[in-house]
């Protein structure tokens, strides 16, 4: 198991390096300048010089070399100053974000909390209420509990969470005011109350991406559990006199998790970049509304490396959903 | 063995409906025998004649809803079976009633090890703890002939071949020493020289443990070769009952005789055709009220179109349920 880790990782790098060329090719060739949002007053020859600063003016393999060295040699030195207090970074060039000029780790270390809390949270929510739905749904196939089951998925599955959070800001912002239509990201807690305003405005963007991510999971756990529950094994551990409880919870859901385990698993990196369109709606300061306005200012520095951190984390999860299948299904061996 | 000692198992007029959506169909009609402790009982019938269903529907195995299982009683163990409830039924399952089912390839759990498998009655039925129940299934793996046993218990299934697994479920099926072990087809999805370890095997477990077998097969040369007494079915009847030898010397059902001429002979210069019996067995949409083999049956006559016939007396310990008389060579008179 280690080899095959240790192999797969080797072979990810090349990947890896692979596409963020391609990603850096794609947004050389894509229109939009970060110059366009300059004011029309600003002359044209300052403008250029401006360009230049940027780093533009540079042959496009040097400026893909340049983000390489910023990503791969001085990124992880700051970070490294940042937690031991040397100062291996010192003078050298970060990734620069167009438009803030401030480092882009920098902003994607800030972003980051609110993304994991809400969006994260909602997957860990969608899970808990996805895998016990798709158990129950199985074990009592076509009882009510299964039909609204069925129901409440194809609804969650089919609404895009741009239209369900629309809705419910119109429903419980805007005509009951229950909740603050506006993520406040700047609120921090510190005590009961300001807790309270903090649980009420993450329940709407939490919600929808719960019902969202509950939707898939407990269709994929229902239908791996029906799977299994028919299999020759399940009328042997009822042979054997097993409980009900021991038969469906250890015998069947031990079998039908290794599936839905690896779609968990591959849905992780989507925590990072799938939510761009809710925390939108939202207005979650997270790192997907920070790609939505990067791509807007034609920020390739940020757009570049926001999406090679999705890239790597597809990747990571990639082969994490691997390694855990192999743990859970002793019939599957790498060495 | 023992005659005239008291039954361990007394099945009286078991029924088994089916409620489908094309209709119901009757898979088990008024089943009555009983099993002596110590013998080895056959079932032989063709697929589809309600062999395995009879089995399953005795002790609860089967699901219900669709299937309705009723009948007068299944006695065992001064405890009525049909009655029972679900739990008292799982104190009987794995623990006096052993089950070995068809397929050892699908019938263990794939991702339990042997050992943890083969615990799990122990542990529930005998309430040994884990070191004693791993002593056990040890030894019991020794019983059934599988060789290293200690390390074996670690193994996974698919780390076992075929006549291997059927080995570890008659271990499974052993484990609480059981009164009656029902086999169902145990040896038909195994190739021949694995079959012929298999039954030498079950010859030896029956000759050291001494308990009584219900054996289901379609092939009457393993029947001939294990069975004291065998019961024939055809349409979830019971067509004749007899001794294994009176039943090959001398059939007393249309059914069996047609059956008996369809194992093939090697004796003789050249090997002659196979005997076919033309046409398929019946599905009953409701409860037999002519007789289900008058269609396929050369001696057929009207009253076998009109009534179904009772299982006649035709000898000591020999019944068939059949208007035509082979001793008279012509209808029989009775009632």
């Amino acid at each position: 198991m280690l080899n095959y880790t240790i192999r797969r990782l080797l072979i990810s790098i090349p990947t890896l390096l692979f596409i963020s060329l391609v990603i850096f090719l794609l947004l050389d060739l894509a229109p939009g300048d970060p110059m366009s949002s300059i004011p029309l007053t600003v002359p044209p020859e300052v403008k250029e010089k401006m360009r230049e600063a940027l780093g533009l003016g540079e042959p496009v393999h040097i400026r893909f070399l340049n983000w390489l060295y910023q990503f791969f040699v001085v990124e992880p030195q700051v970070a490294w100053d940042h937690l031991f207090g040397t100062d291996f970074a010192e003078g050298k060039q970060r990734i620069i974000s167009f438009q803030s000029r401030s480092p882009v780790m920098t902003v994607v270390a800030e972003r980051m909390p609110q993304t994991l809390w809400v969006v994260g949270l909602s997957y860990v929510i969608g899970i808990l209420i996805a895998l016990p739905i798709g158990i129950i749904s199985a074990y009592k196939q076509y009882s009510w509990f299964d039909q609204i089951g069925t129901f409440i998925s194809m609804i969650g599955f089919s609404i895009p969470t741009f239209f369900s959070g629309v809705l419910l800001i119109v429903v419980f912002s805007v005509i009951l005011q229950w909740f603050p239509s506006i993520y406040d990201t700047t609120h921090t807690v510190t005590d009961w109350g300001s807790f309270w305003y903090q649980v009420k405005q993450m329940i709407m963007p939490v919600s929808v991406l719960a019902l969202y991510n509950a939707a898939q999971i407990s269709r994929f756990m229902r239908a791996s559990m029906l799977d299994n529950l028919n299999q020759d094994y399940v009328r042997t551990a009822r042979a054997k006199g097993m409980s009900e409880k021991v038969v469906v919870l250890s015998h069947v859901l031990r079998n039908s998790m290794i599936p839905v385990v690896t779609v968990i698993a591959l849905g992780v990196p989507t925590i990072f970049g799938g939510a761009i369109i809710t925390e939108q709606v939202f207005q979650v300061n997270g790192l997907g509304q920070m790609l939505i306005t990067a791509i807007y200012a034609s920020d390739a520095p940020m757009v570049q490396t926001l999406t090679f951190i999705f890239a790597v984390l597809i990747v990571l999860f990639n082969l994490i959903a691997d390694i855990l299948y192999g743990i859970l299904d002793p019939r599957i061996r790498y060495d | 063995m023992a005659d005239g000692a008291a039954p361990v198992l007394n099945v009286r007029d078991l029924t088994t409906v089916f409620k489908t959506r094309s209709g119901a169909v009757h898979a088990v009609n008024s089943v009555s025998f009983s099993l002596k402790p110590g013998e080895l009982l056959g079932i032989v019938g063709e697929s589809g004649s309600g062999k395995s269903v009879t089995m399953m529907s005795l002790i609860g195995l089967i699901p219900a809803p669709p299937a309705i299982v009723s009948g007068e009683a299944v006695e065992f163990g001064g405890l009525d079976l049909l009655t029972a409830t679900d739990d008292e039924l799982r104190r009987i399952r794995g623990a006096r009633i052993g089950f070995v089912f068809q397929d050892p390839m699908t019938s263990l759990n794939p991702v339990f090890t042997i050992g943890h498998q083969i615990m799990e009655p122990l542990r529930k039925h005998m309430g040994m703890t884990k070191p004693e129940a791993r002593a056990r299934a040890q030894a019991l793996l020794e019983l059934v002939g599988i060789p290293d046993a200690e390390r074996r218990l670690k193994d996974y299934p698919h780390q076992f071949s075929g006549g291997m697994r059927q080995r570890v479920m008659i271990a499974i099926a052993l484990a609480c020493d059981p009164e009656v072990l029902i086999a169902d087809e145990p040896t038909t999805a195994l190739d021949v020289t694995i079959q012929a370890q298999i039954l030498e095997l079950m010859h030896e477990l029956r000759a050291k443990l001494g308990m009584a077998v219900i054996w289901i097969t379609h092939d009457l040369g393993v029947i001939a070769g294990i069975a004291d007494r065998v019961l024939v079915m055809y349409g979830g009847q019971i067509v004749e009952h007899a001794d294994v030898r009176d039943l090959f010397k001398q059939p007393r059902h249309p059914y069996t005789r047609a059956l008996l001429q369809t194992v093939p002979r090697v004796r003789g210069e050249r090997a002659e055709r196979l005997e076919v019996i033309e046409g398929q067995p019946p599905i009953l949409h409701a409860a037999p009220s002519s007789c289900s083999f008058a269609a396929r049956c050369p001696f057929s006559f009207e009253r076998c179109l009109r009534e179904n016939p009772a299982r006649f007396e035709v000898g000591p310990g020999h019944d068939a349920a059949c208007f035509y008389d082979f001793d008279a060579g012509g209808p029989r008179h009775v009632g």
